[in-house]
């Protein structure tokens, strides 16, 4: 059966392929295609973020009575990868490669620490804690609509 | 799953980690220096100021820096961050630097004054340091990276308990027997089983997460770690009791998972998805070369290649080519990273406004010092080889390369300050 951890991981790993296609098209000033690879990474990015937001983080903290635990942290990143996105987003669309560069840099970092908390602890506890209602929520996620 | 890893939000505040990174490179300085003295001629490793300059390396830049990442780690790993920070770095950061100095002090000097108050500093800051990491590492969430935490842990804990009987019996206290046995041991286990195998761990999840590669084949994860401490313990075992082929097959099984990690680690970041120039990732592979070369020279040594060189290279190679320049390409990216991190939810201000990891640190200004570093490992290769001046080019190297790599990462400071941010 499908686990949180096999999907949502399998998610980041997407997530990150795109952030390195869209990122080498930067960095050889290929403006004309980074502009679709950035737009691919970006709404891959936030459908991800959006499942987790919409679907499993509420369904984890109705399980544990804990809103204020490790979801809130989780979510107060996603506030800040979306802000990098955004400005990814504006030194894209100014030609500044080396404020991209900057900018694609921290949010690899950021997203990779917190891909590691989600994968070595949030996820496999959700799998344990949510074993009950998985397959129904991993259902919901797939349905999730695609972020613009 | 443990309960305790519900509490992994809790990353240490900024101040814990950045007293480490922050002097650890005024001992790499230090170091450098004794090397222009003529003590270092010759590279003898129980000469005063060889043994001086390798535990400011070993303690005060290596240890220092990997026990301030070990902080992070702890709370983004393991989800078991340590319990009260600010203390626990407080009680390891000043005992360390100031137990350091003492110790390189009392080898340079040959006087016995100065390893007191080293030893008792040494062994209050380790010792802390190890109950306090084994006390998160008990609740923590269970992967290979946690594993080669607690054997790193482990390792360093008998490292100091044979660092300690050597330096009792160095000033007088008490007899131990087979000295330099227990001169060969407490290196192996402090290089091999604490730098070596918490630095395997790190890779495990920094090679593929930052430098987009496939993750470390699992036979590697699973068996690497527990085959090279089984190698710790059967050498120590045989080195003791003097036994002669057990020893060599001991060190052989150490020298393949040398070779075996640092082959498995280029293979694996030649094959990375992000293909960015980087100066980082340029300094793993500095590392990883120099590490299978050590690994190359232990196995002649093992088939009794002559050579009284060889301790000289593989130390060089080990700290200096490995050590050293993995350490120095970790702080490159964990520094900016924290210094943003914790000066965007200080200020609370939109992620983009603030100054970015690469304007925290230019990667120009990385890139020379990288260049310097390893002008110097060169240049310190050279002079274990042939004699002449190339001593003095090798410590002007690495005083260099310590005094640019404290000028980018205390530059990461001034900025995080200048914008407003509080390390405590």
């Amino acid at each position: 059966m499908q686990s949180f951890l096999n999907y949502l991981s399998a998610d980041h790993r997407r997530c990150d392929e795109l952030f390195a296609d869209a990122e080498a098209a930067v960095r050889r000033r290929d403006w004309a295609s980074s502009a679709g690879k950035f737009q691919a990474f970006r709404s891959a990015m936030l459908h991800h973020l959006d499942m987790e937001e919409n679907v499993l983080f509420p369904a984890f903290e109705a399980r544990t009575g804990h809103a204020g635990g490790p979801t809130r942290v989780m979510c107060n990143e996603h506030v800040q990868m979306r802000d990098l996105l955004a400005s990814m987003a504006d030194s894209l669309a100014a030609a500044d490669e080396a404020d991209y560069a900057g900018l694609a840099e921290t949010l690899l970092w950021l997203m990779q620490q917190h891909n590691v908390k989600e994968e070595q602890i949030l996820y496999p506890m959700s799998d344990q804690m949510l074993a009950d209602a998985r397959s129904g929520l991993i259902e919901r996620m797939a349905a999730v609509a695609p972020a613009l | 799953m443990q309960a305790g890893g519900l509490a992994f939000q809790q990353a240490p505040p900024l101040a814990v980690p950045l007293r480490f990174f922050l002097t650890a490179p005024v001992f790499l300085f230090l170091a450098g220096l004794l090397l222009f003295t003529p003590g270092a001629a010759g590279w003898q490793r129980g000469s005063p100021a060889i043994l001086a300059a390798v535990h400011l390396v070993t303690l005060g830049f290596l240890a220092m820096t990997m026990m301030g990442a070990f902080l992070q780690l702890l709370a983004v790993v393991a989800g078991a961050p340590a319990a009260r920070p600010r203390l626990l770095a407080g009680l390891v950061h000043g005992p360390l630097a100031a137990g350091t100095l003492l110790l390189a002090a009392g080898f340079w000097l040959s006087r016995s004054w100065p390893f007191y108050p080293a030893l008792a500093l040494l062994a209050a800051a380790v010792a802390t340091f190890v109950l306090a990491a084994a006390a998160s590492l008990v609740r923590a969430a269970r992967n290979a990276t946690v594993l080669a935490m607690a054997a790193a842990i482990f390792a360093l804990a008998v490292t100091l308990a044979l660092g300690l009987a050597l330096g009792a019996t160095h000033i007088g206290w008490g007899g131990l027997r087979g000295f330099v046995a227990t001169v060969d041991l407490h290196a192996a286990w402090g290089l091999l089983g604490w730098v070596f195998v918490l630095v395997a761990g790190v890779a495990y999840q920094v090679v593929p997460m930052f430098q987009l590669t496939p993750a470390y084949p699992r036979w590697l994860t699973r068996s690497l770690v527990p085959v090279l401490m089984t190698g710790l313990l059967a050498l120590s075992w045989a080195r003791r009791d003097g036994r002669a082929w057990p020893q060599g097959a001991a060190a052989l099984v150490l020298a393949v998972c040398l070779l075996v990690f640092a082959l498995a680690t280029l293979d694996l970041q030649r094959r990375r998805r992000r293909r960015v120039s980087d100066v980082t990732l340029d300094y793993w592979r500095v590392g990883m070369v120099s590490l299978a070369a050590a690994g190359l020279l232990g196995l002649f040594g093992t088939a009794g290649a002559p050579g009284h060189r060889l301790p000289a290279l593989l130390g060089i190679l080990f700290l200096y080519g490995f050590a050293v320049s993995v350490a120095s390409g970790m702080l490159y990216k964990i520094l900016p990273f924290l210094a943003w991190f914790h000066l965007q939810s200080q200020l609370q201000a939109p992620a983009g406004s603030i100054p970015n990891m690469k304007a925290f640190l230019p990667e120009p200004r990385a890139r020379r010092q990288f260049v310097v570093h390893v002008a110097a490992l060169g240049l310190l290769l050279l002079s274990a080889l042939l004699p002449g001046p190339w001593r003095y080019l090798a410590a002007a190297g690495v005083c260099a390369s310590a005094l640019l790599l404290a000028a980018n990462l205390w530059g990461v400071w001034r900025l995080f300050r200048a914008q407003g941010g509080r390390s405590n």
